[in-house]
């Protein structure tokens, strides 16, 4: 099974990376950007075909690890 | 003093910490692999050195966080164990719970290494009793990600509770945002834990304790140290 985990700032965090991405889409023309942050995907194979177990571990995943739960939020998306 | 320095892949200043230890305390340090469960017996500090722990992958300190050793480190530091965690170390320790916030990126997103002012807050620390209070010290920093964030609440309790040890200040101590360099949460170089036995801060006192390369302003740091153990 497919699944996707992706992890973006919390909103008030300072994104330094994001911001530069910004700038550097202005400096290009794109028009219309009004701001930009970044984040992470994480794109995971689960075995097995339980989606509530999958969605379990996911959740233990982001949590333990792949989320800093200070400054960033996750989602868990099975696919 | 019976030191343990935490050595994980991709670390680079473990050599500069236990040649700094040795320097000060006379006593060489054990080097601790992540990959082991158990501090040497004894041991009264633990020390999470510098560099580019898993190559700074996922997050700044994220994996190591995670590693076996890092379990030990906690219940020593949950008994009132003295760590001194630096630069990448600093990173660790946030990572592994042992202290509050994070190390985000640099405000202008520059890897900045050179000398900075640090100013001491307090002298009535395991760390800093060899230090005047207010005294400003010089020592290098090596960090792309030393922009220290906590939530609103965290950063007012730590600042209440006088848990700020060094703040980034001018030569003359006072605060002042070109000196504050990589745009820390006010001006903050390190931090306490709420027991006052973990510190956590960016800039490397251990460079800075021989005569023979440079200044010696971090080598009170360590005199501290062996002055609060030999007294304990």
């Amino acid at each position: 099974m497919k699944a996707r985990v992706t992890v973006t700032l919390k909103a008030g965090i300072l994104d330094p990376q994001g911001k530069a991405i910004e700038g550097a889409l202005k400096s290009l023309g794109v028009a219309g950007v009004a701001s930009v942050r970044q984040g992470k995907v994480f794109d995971i194979e689960v075995e097995g075909v339980d989606r509530a177990k999958a969605e379990q571990a996911l959740t233990l995943a982001a949590e333990k690890l792949l989320a800093n739960m200070v400054i960033e939020n996750y989602r868990v998306e099975l696919l | 003093m019976k030191s343990a320095v935490v050595v994980f892949p991709g670390i680079n200043r473990e050599r500069d910490m236990a040649r700094a230890l040795k320097f000060v305390s006379g006593k060489e340090p054990a080097m601790v692999w992540h990959a082991d469960s158990e501090l040497p017996k004894g041991t009264d500090l633990v020390v999470l050195p510098g560099g580019f722990s898993y190559g700074d992958y996922l997050r700044c300190g994220a994996i190591a966080a995670r590693a076996p050793i890092m379990e030990a480190v906690r219940t020593h530091a949950a008994k009132g164990g003295l760590v001194l965690a630096v630069c990448n170390g600093f990173q660790i320790a946030c990572e592994a719970g042992l202290l509050p916030g994070v190390l985000m990126r640099n405000a202008r997103l520059k890897f900045i290494c050179k000398e900075v002012f640090l100013r001491i807050e307090r002298s009535d620390t395991p760390f800093t009793r060899q230090y005047n209070a207010g005294a400003v010290i010089r020592v290098p920093v090596a960090h792309g990600e030393g922009n220290y964030v906590a939530d609103a609440d965290t950063i007012a309790r730590i600042e209440d509770e006088g848990r700020v040890l060094f703040r980034y200040t001018a030569p003359d101590g006072k605060l002042d945002p070109a000196f504050n360099f990589n745009g820390a949460t006010n001006a903050i170089a390190g931090i306490l834990s709420e027991k006052r036995n973990v510190l956590g801060l960016m800039p490397h006192p251990e460079n800075h304790v021989d005569p023979a390369v440079g200044p010696t302003d971090g080598r009170r740091l360590f005199e501290s140290l062996v002055s609060t153990l030999e007294a304990a």
